[in-house]
């Protein structure tokens, strides 16, 4: 077996870019800013629905992008059943995405995905099996998923899960604070979080799902953004509606205010739901059109998947070939 | 570009349409097209090319109709038109619905044909017109099986000459055709000659759809051929085009009894609010102005920013700009595709270059090919040109205003009316203000959404008309049992100072005068006429109003514009009111009207009168708007809204009862009226003032003149601030009213000549008349 390069595991793909993005530093709680903020539910459906009919891609164009979204998958396991050994075949995976025939026959040198994302218990076998992959260790937090567990220990799962070696912390708001309209509460819990993450990056889950309005959606970007979240992130994978278009639309209206107003670039991750490669396509093209290329990049865009890996690896194949392609010629994650 | 230089640079790449089917298609009928006519494509006579706006390149021969081939093509339309009627709403309905089946099987075709073409961006002829050309036809489908539940008691016009223009091709045939089909008409249609295809390709899914011969006939070429088919023996003309040419085709069909429906320009205001989603609104401009290259005759063009957020608003908007991507409107990545034609690209150059503004453009632009970038000019006051003129093309130009008032005030600062967007998250604010604006579609948070059930028209210099929902069925209708069609009788005294004069009737002289905004007048010519009893004893005098006391009205109507925003509840205590003074001196108003007509019908006319403002007292809180099934999460709101400033001319044959008719319709919904009171029996007007002075009918709100048709009614034809001018006089001014009503636009309804039977109330069409619809959509959804 080849092993690569080591790499140290804090070297995180926000600094391993060559832009050297800075991290949001973020800045004070800006209630007008914050109470100000609109989102008309029926134009933003609008934008979204038609989106797919705007853009697209094709032939190699499609791969190109394709490969590109690999990259900025979070490979997720979140289940009760998850085992070091479980785990270690989704890091495997994470390191070898795509079959190497396929990549050569376009190509491409070898990618790895954005991140493995786990609970704090498999931190350890995932460090493990990544050691010298230079892919990152996400690891869900705070109470994952509810958040609702005691506020203490919500930091210190933190806390801890960093010790553990888990380069990325993905964080969940206390939904309460945004249907109460409590936005300095939200903003001070999300400050101390963002604290005690230290060096790893932050990802602000939102639960959009339970947030009832867009317009809530908007606000609690903001207030995320301003209390220094690097990423803000849609769902836990677990609400009764996850990842969508028009929530997309809104959070990464609030990154292009938020950067036009602070400089600073927050990245994005969509989770949940997301499981064909067509569907990634348009969340790209959402990206683009919105953010700019700049935003292309897994420094400042993820997904949360489990299922889109294998559907991007058939149509790859399929591109490749020109044959359809079948799921056990993969291998599993 | 390889897989590896992508997954770097991540470009969109090309994403084109093949052109492949329709080429084939072309090239399958000879690339040589002659008209369609009885059911058959004729032998090509003299043909001229029409070419690919996007290349330049020729896509095939097409006919400049001969006048024998109009006439032709009308003549199979008079003779199919009975069979076609007579098959019976439901019969037609089964071949609409045939139709609507083919447009749907064939929607690609048809998409990528309308762009070879027209030069539109695939996306908008594949996701925005073909659905809405299904759409048109599936509800007209419907309206045709309902027909005889819809619209009791009537029937088809007969042959509707149809004239559609370049920028959708396909879209404003189907709202051309649809309903002129499902009502039993037959057309002959002329599609514009930079864009017949897929006209042609409609005309050969006819023959599969089932459609009966001479049903439907297509005739190509340029404006020569339209203006053969306004002149030509057809019952109806259906016009979409620039204002100039609307005014033109009003102009030629004044006096011979034609219909008429214009669909023209516009220079729609599209307005943002401070509380607006503002990268929603952007992105709506996005589909206002650049929709089909700006070329959008209700495009939102006109840019009014509420002052505090305007930096904010065009620092994204132009970062929006920079982001839209123009070229090959057959690539599936284009926003702006190819104008139709160099022409308009040299025209709309032209206006930017001109433009006093600050112009900002995105871009770029691909190399050949009749491409402009997005253009936004900022900087501008009302008074600039560019604030004014309908450019036609991808140029949105800005102002900024203080205030809501101040935001209504500069929408209708124009002399359109056919559109407009308000963008705001308070609810209170928009449904304010949208209907303030003087457009006959508004979209709240939206902009241009259509639908087959939503009516579309416009006001003022944007036409008249409607498209779509049942208003625009009664433009393609008319009573199966018209009112006996009895010639106007004729003046029974000469007016004028040369008459013979009577004995005078009565112990005191009586001098009627003018009644002008509320108060009486005396004629500003100082001439008066005497009026004489059907015995010849001389009645009374009546002043001979002039231009002067015409314009003095209509300005006292014009400052009683608080009477629209009345109440309906309160405009009917005022015709109830009005009844009741009437009613009160019914005797003495009988006993004028048996003396000026020599007849002994006064009771029974002025208790018909007094029933007549009963009746419209009581429409006027019930004849209202409805709320149409379109499909969004929303509504859109078919508003009756009153025209504005009608003036009529009041007939002879019921000198009484012919005005309250005509006043009380007008006033019940919120307009105000000038009235020229019956030219042989106006004493019975000048005696109603009295009673209106007595009844709370604000002043301003019902002017009344004396004098003679023949110079007034060509004075209100004319008068630019005047909206409608109605006639049921006996004198023949209808040919005039109609010719002269072209200076605005205005809406008119003559009677030819012909007389009407006043005994009926014939409520539905004086409320169509008095009312124009708006139609405001309003998506929800928090």
């Amino acid at each position: 077996m080849t092993v690569q390069a080591p790499h140290a595991t804090a070297q995180l793909p926000q600094v391993t870019e060559a832009s050297h993005e800075p991290r949001n530093p973020g800045m004070a709680l800006d209630l007008d800013w914050v109470r100000s903020a609109q989102a008309n539910t029926s134009a933003i459906e609008r934008r979204a629905a038609s989106l797919s009919g705007r853009r697209s891609v094709k032939k190699e164009f499609q791969a190109a992008w394709a490969l590109r979204a690999i990259t900025c998958i979070d490979l997720t396991t979140l289940a009760g059943d998850d085992t070091p050994g479980r785990v270690r075949r989704l890091c495997a995976k994470a390191r070898q995405p795509v079959r190497a025939d396929l990549l050569s026959a376009m190509g491409m040198d070898p990618i790895t995905v954005g991140a493995v994302c786990v609970y704090h218990d498999m931190i350890a076998p995932a460090v493990e099996a990544l050691e010298g992959s230079g892919i990152p260790v996400a690891a869900v937090s705070t109470g994952f998923p509810a958040g609702l567990s005691p506020f203490r220990l919500r930091v210190e799962e933190i806390t801890e899960s960093v010790a553990a070696g888990a380069a990325e912390i993905d964080i969940v708001i206390s939904r309460r604070h945004v249907l109460t309209g409590n936005w300095q509460a939200l903003y001070d819990e999300m400050r101390i979080f963002r604290e005690a993450c230290g060096p790893a990056h932050v990802k602000a889950i939102l639960a959009t799902g339970e947030l009832g309005t867009l317009r809530n959606v908007a606000k609690a970007s903001l207030v995320c953004m301003m209390a220094g979240a690097d990423f803000i992130k849609t769902s836990t994978g677990k609400e009764g509606v996850n990842a969508t278009l028009p929530v997309s639309l809104v959070m990464l209206r609030a990154i292009r205010a938020y950067h036009a107003r602070t400089g600073y670039r927050v990245g994005y991750k969509p989770a949940g739901g997301i499981s064909k490669a067509k569907d990634a396509l348009v969340y790209q093209s959402l990206m683009k059109e919105e953010l700019g290329d700049r935003w292309l990049r897994n420094d400042l865009f993820r997904f949360g998947a489990s299922s889109l890996l294998g559907d991007i690896e058939r149509q790859l194949e399929h591109h490749v070939t020109g044959a359809y392609s079948a799921g056990w010629r993969h291998a599993l994650a | 570009m390889n897989v590896k230089d992508i997954f770097e640079t991540m470009d969109y790449g090309p994403a084109p349409e093949s052109a492949a089917d329709a080429l084939a298609w072309i090239v399958d009928q000879g690339s040589r097209f002659g008209c369609f006519i009885d059911g058959e494509f004729t032998t090509p006579g003299a043909v001229f090319e029409t070419r690919n706006p996007a290349t330049g390149e020729v896509l095939a021969e097409i006919t400049q109709a001969s006048d024998t081939d109009v006439a032709a093509a009308v003549a199979a339309a008079r003779a199919a038109q009975p069979g076609w009627e007579g098959l019976g709403g439901p019969g037609r309905a089964r071949v609409l619905y045939a139709l609507a089946r083919l447009m749907q099987k064939h929607a690609r075709l048809f998409a990528v044909l309308e762009t070879l073409d027209n030069g539109k961006p695939i996306r908008e002829s594949r996701d925005i017109d073909l659905p809405l050309v299904q759409r048109h036809f599936y509800y007209h489908a419907g309206q045709a099986q309902l027909m005889g539940d819809v619209l009791p008691g009537r029937r088809a016009l007969g042959v509707c000459g149809q004239i559609v223009p370049w920028n959708f091709p396909l879209l404003m045939l189907s709202w051309k055709v649809a309903p002129a089909l499902a009502m039993g008409n037959t057309v002959v249609l002329k599609p514009a000659e930079w864009t017949s295809l897929t006209a042609l390709l409609f005309a050969d899914i006819c023959r599969q759809a089932g459609v009966p011969k001479g049903v439907v006939n297509i005739v190509t070429g340029d404006g020569a051929v339209g203006e053969m088919i306004v002149g030509a023996e057809v019952d109806k003309i259906a016009f979409t085009g620039s204002t100039a040419v609307g005014r033109q085709i009003r102009e030629a069909t004044a006096g011979t009894g034609k219909a008429l429906t214009l669909e023209l320009g516009g220079k729609s205001p599209y307005i943002i609010f401070d509380d607006a989603d503002i990268d929603s609104a952007i992105e709506g401009l996005v589909d206002a102005i650049w929709f089909n290259q700006g070329q959008v005759c209700c495009a939102g063009s006109r840019l009014l920013i509420q002052e505090g957020i305007a930096e904010d608003v065009l620092g994204r908007l132009k970062h929006r700009m920079g982001t839209l991507r123009i070229g090959n409107p057959l690539d599936k990545v284009i926003d702006i595709g190819a104008m139709v034609d160099p022409v308009q690209v040299g025209r709309v150059t032209e206006m930017i270059e001109g433009t006093a503004g600050e112009v900002f453009q995105g871009g770029p632009v691909p190399e050949g090919g009749c491409f402009l970038p997005p253009t936004l000019v900022t900087g501008l006051e009302p008074a600039d040109p560019l604030m004014q003129e309908e450019i036609f093309g991808p140029v949105l130009v800005s102002t900024t205003f203080r205030t809501p008032a101040e935001a209504v005030a500069l929408a209708n600062n124009t002399r359109y009316g056919l559109a407009a967007s308000v963008w705001t998250e308070n609810v209170n604010l928009a449904l304010d203000v949208a209907p303030k604006l003087a457009a006959g579609v508004v979209w709240v948070n939206a902009t241009n959404l259509f639908d087959a059930a939503a009516p579309f028209g416009g006001l003022r210099e944007s036409g008249f008309g409607r498209e779509g929902g049942p208003e625009g069925l009664m433009a393609y209708t008319r009573p199966v049992d018209p009112a006996p069609e009895k010639a106007a009788p004729g003046l029974g005294v000469e007016p004028g100072l040369g008459a013979e004069p009577g004995d005078p009737v009565g112990p005191i002289d009586r001098t009627a005068k003018l009644y002008v905004g509320g108060k009486q007048a005396r004629p500003d010519g100082g001439y008066s006429r005497p009026v004489h009893g059907a015995d010849g004893g001389l009645m009374g005098h009546v002043g001979l109003a002039n231009r002067k006391d015409l314009r003095n009205a209509v300005e006292a109507a014009q400052a009683a514009s608080g009477w629209a925003g009345a109440s309906a509840h309160l405009r009917a205590q005022v015709l109830y009111f009005v009844a009741e003074n009437l009613s009160a001196r019914a005797a003495e108003f009988a006993g004028r009207l048996d003396a000026m007509t020599g007849g002994t019908g006064g009771a029974a006319e002025v208790d018909a009168a007094v029933d007549r403002l009963f009746t419209f007292a009581a429409w006027s809180d019930k004849y209202d708007g409805a709320a149409r099934a379109v499909p969004i999460r929303g509504t859109a709101l078919a508003m009756r809204r009153p025209v504005g400033l009608i003036g009529a001319l009041c007939p002879d044959e019921a000198p009484l009862l012919g005005l309250v008719s005509v006043m009380a319709p007008a006033i019940a919904m919120g307009n105000r009226v000038v009235l020229v009171a019956s030219e042989r029996a106006p004493l019975a007007a000048t005696d109603f003032y009295q009673v209106l002075d007595t009844s709370d009918v604000p002043g301003g709100v019902v002017n009344i003149l004396t004098g003679r048709h023949e110079e007034l009614a060509p004075e209100m034809a004319r008068h630019l601030n005047m909206d409608a001018v109605w006639s049921f006089s006996s004198a023949a001014v209808s040919g005039d009213i109609e010719r002269l009503s072209a200076g605005n636009l205005k809406r008119t309804w003559v009677n030819h000549g012909a007389g009407r039977d006043w005994g009926l109330a014939d409520a539905g069409t004086f409320l169509e008349a008095a009312t124009e619809t708006q139609t405001i959509w309003v998506p929800w959804g928090e």
